[in-house]
């Protein structure tokens, strides 16, 4: 057509743009991807977008598709009470690793184990960032927050949380559970449409971690915030596919 | 929709099982709930009444997901409702919350049970506070205080209306007799009633296609700034106000010439009705008032009782130690009548325990 | 009908909660106005069961009662938990198949009444009886239903046991008959005590 392509998503909601996640934050990273998803699989329309409480908060007015607020941890039951009343529509659920691990994990192992029709997307950037950086299920062990100021002790702390391995565990042959990371962003998008394309086919819970950056709270610039995600992170967090339902997982 | 009977039927059931045929009367689509006693019925019901008639259903991991799973399922359009008590009436608090906040026509029967704590199984009126009140905000919802099983029946197809209609949470208040017990009770359609069945809608997942033909939706409760939330507040609260006239209910028996008003509410009404017309029948002036509505609550008509009246005193009874007491007060503020109350906190009260203490406070 | 008030205490499995279901359901059949509280506290795991029951002609008030008209206690536990719900009107029943000290009976009663229940059932129809004798029992203390409804009741309750084994029907009837009878005859000793 001649058309120059818009640099934003369609789905993407104008008014709302710029976006308010501080500098160098992978949120914006993540919902481009999202954004973009959403055009090519053409879905603006059905889909119901829900936002936890966090810094994933801030997307809540992010997209032009139908999207609610809910509380710290209980996007995972709102989401899962909407597509059990409207199967047709397209739930896409935006947490951060607090509201998924720690307050909400009861809600997300059990909408993982009941096959909930439901795409949840999980930024992990291992710290509470909206309350000022403290620490998370996902802190790695020596990471300094301002709740382990002396950096993560897993003596009395225990280790980070893998979601991803342990939903896959718990998860049926039909789910779909994946970690990516802000730093491969073909990849992103791809678990992101399988997550979406999981649940549009009926085949049942999709799941993807994103590794995510924090430079204000971890008081990182910008090298230093690559290094972070990418040396100490990735390391601990592998990144690929752990189940899905489209052929071999893509490690 | 479907009609749930043939026609006007009689029935001898509990009054969980009342609960789901009125839900099922209403044109209720689908229950989330979690196990807790005594409720537990109102599910058991339901899971083997709703496959006939093409309802779902969800058993939820705990009563903060089917609080909010009501919530998300409302919002897309669906008469949606859950039941619990006690330990989980608490836990729900934080999607009621939320409920309030989003103005989600959210159902809820909550079947009292002794408390603090686990309590007891059993019975009590100490989910008062907490079902009026709960929660971080200004209570904004509705609580129907039923009294028989008849009004289970009655008020779940209410409630339904209610929460529709004004988009308010809305609740039923029963206790664990009231769930447990067998009475008769008459249930029909409530067409036939000529009783106007309000339309459920989306408030997300609209037809259309964005951007062409509708604005997508950004539904929200938590605000950037303290006056944005002020504006809000300040908003629904005059909502609330100006609609609670048409929404209050209550119950007035021989309050003309009463010495003594007896106030009570729910189940105990019941006992305090009996208690009234043997006093009557003894020549003792008492009279009988029961606030249906617990929010909003009958506080003009409640006033307009003890003005009348000219009564000394006011005895409150509850199976609770005060709650239904300092609802009243709060909404009476200024009444110079005398406050008596009979308080037992989580068991049953009879007529015997109403009659022996207006006596004595004669 | 006055209001009458019934309390049924046994052991889990003596189909105390049963019987008062069909009981009350007998009666609501008859019109008559019925409430039915089964036990529900955590006492039903293991515990004494209890069944409330009220009937009347006039709308039932408050659902609890204190004071009972009729106790039945089918067990020494049941005794044991019911003997508060006796007083100077009450007719407590208690069974003679099992052992009561004298000082475990309640301090007020119209009348101690002890049938032997389980002996009967045991000996002249069937163990599993027991508690449709119990049923005739108070039908013979109170007539809170007729004769004919509790039939009725019991042939809608039990109809699918019957229609296995129509033998069943016979037994269940004749213990209904012979509960009654006790009760009637306990009663009538009363009045001969009395006098």
């Amino acid at each position: 057509m001649g058309m120059i392509a818009p640099v934003t998503p369609k789905s993407w909601y104008l008014p709302s743009k710029p976006h308010k996640f501080c500098p160098g934050c992978g949120h914006g990273i993540v919902l481009k991807a999202l954004g973009e998803t959403i055009d090519e699989l053409e879905i603006q329309d059905k889909v119901v977008f829900g936002c936890d409480i966090g810094c994933s908060l801030l997307a809540w007015n992010f997209f032009a598709c139908d999207s609610t607020q809910t509380h710290h941890g209980r996007t995972t039951p709102v989401m899962v009470g909407i597509k059990r009343s409207r199967p047709e529509l397209v739930t896409i659920g935006y947490m951060g690793d607090g509201g998924g691990y720690s307050i909400g994990s009861q809600h997300l192992l059990n909408a993982a184990v009941r096959n909930e029709k439901v795409s949840l997307i999980l930024v992990n950037n291992t710290n509470y960032g909206m309350t000022g950086g403290q620490m998370a299920p996902t802190t790695l062990p020596g990471q300094k927050t301002e709740t382990s100021p002396f950096g993560r002790d897993p003596e009395l702390t225990g280790y980070p949380t893998k979601g991803p391995e342990f939903l896959a565990e718990l998860t049926s042959d039909k789910a779909y559970v994946a970690r990516a990371t802000v730093a491969k962003y073909k990849q992103l998008k791809r678990f992101l449409r399988n997550a979406l394309r999981n649940q549009m086919e009926g085949n049942g819970f999709s799941f993807v971690e994103v590794l995510s950056t924090c430079p204000t709270n971890w008081r990182t610039n910008a090298q230093q915030t690559w290094n972070f995600l990418e040396e100490e992170m990735e390391p601990y967090f592998p990144v690929g596919e752990l189940k899905s339902p489209f052929g071999k997982g893509d490690k | 929709m479907a009609r749930i009977m043939e026609e006007t039927r009689k029935a001898f059931i509990t009054g969980n099982e009342a609960v789901t045929w009125g839900a099922l009367a209403a044109g209720a689509e689908i229950m989330f709930g979690y196990p807790i006693t005594p409720q537990n019925e109102v599910m058991h019901y339901w899971t083997r009444l709703a496959p006939q008639y093409g309802k779902g259903f969800l058993q939820t991991e705990d009563e903060l997901s089917a609080g909010f799973t009501v919530c998300g399922s409302v919002q897309s359009g669906k008469k949606a409702f859950t039941a619990t008590a006690g330990p989980g009436n608490v836990l729900m608090q934080e999607p009621f919350g939320m409920a309030e906040a989003m103005r989600l026509p959210l159902f809820a029967v909550i079947q009292q049970r002794g408390g603090p704590s686990s309590g007891t199984v059993v019975y009590s009126q100490q989910e008062v506070t907490l079902t009026t009140f709960g929660g971080n905000g200004e209570g904004h919802r509705i609580v129907y205080s039923t009294a028989s099983h008849q009004e289970i029946y009655d008020y779940t197809i209410k409630g339904f209306n209610t929460a529709w209609k004004y988009r308010f949470p809305t609740f039923l208040l029963g206790d664990g007799y009231q769930a447990k017990m067998r009475e008769p009770l008459e249930m029909y359609n409530p067409e036939d009633r000529g009783i106007e069945m309000i339309d459920t809608y989306p408030l997300i997942g609209l037809p259309g296609h964005i951007g062409e033909n509708r604005e997508p939706q950004h539904l929200c409760n938590i605000y950037s700034l303290e006056e944005e939330l002020y504006e809000v507040v300040m908003r629904v609260s005059a909502e609330y106000e100006a609609i609670s006239p048409e929404l209050v209910e209550y119950e007035e028996k021989e309050c003309e010439d009463a010495d003594i008003i007896v106030l009570s509410h729910g189940v105990v009404s019941r006992a305090a009705d009996d208690a009234v017309k043997e006093l009557r029948a003894q020549g003792i002036k008492a009279g009988y008032f029961r606030p249906i509505t617990l929010r909003p609550y009958p506080q003009k008509q409640l006033r307009e009782a003890i003005a009348k009246s000219g009564a000394k005193k006011l005895l409150i009874a509850e199976s609770a130690y005060g709650q239904l007491d300092r609802l009243t007060k709060q909404e009476i503020y200024g009444e110079t009548i005398k406050i008596e109350n009979l308080f037992m906190p989580g068991v049953g009260i009879i007529d015997y325990d109403i009659i022996s203490k207006v006596k004595s406070s004669l | 009908m006055s209001l009458i008030k019934i309390a049924l205490a046994g052991e889990g499995g003596q189909g105390v909660q049963s019987i008062a279901e069909i009981l009350a359901e007998a009666a609501y059949n008859e019109n008559k106005q019925t409430i039915y509280i089964p036990n529900f506290g955590l006492e039903q795991r293991g515990g004494v069961s209890i069944a409330f029951i009220q009937f009347s002609d006039k709308r039932i008030g408050a659902p609890k009662f204190n004071k009972a008209d009729v106790v039945i206690a089918l067990s020494e536990r049941a005794v044991e938990r019911t003997t508060i719900y006796s007083d100077k009107n009450t007719l407590f029943v208690y069974d003679t198949g099992f052992k009561v000290e004298a000082e475990m009976l309640p301090q007020e009663a119209k009348k101690i009444i002890g049938i032997a229940a389980i002996d009967t059932a045991n000996q002249k129809l069937h163990p599993r009886v027991f508690n449709i004798i119990i049923m005739g029992a108070v039908i013979g203390l109170t007539n809170v239903v007729s004769f004919e409804a509790a039939k009725a009741a019991l042939e809608h309750k039990l109809a699918y046991k019957f229609e296995k084994n129509p033998d069943l029907r016979d037994l269940n009837f004749r213990a209904l008959e012979i509960g009654k009878k006790m009760a009637e005859e306990s009663l009538k000793e009363g009045v001969a005590n009395n006098a």
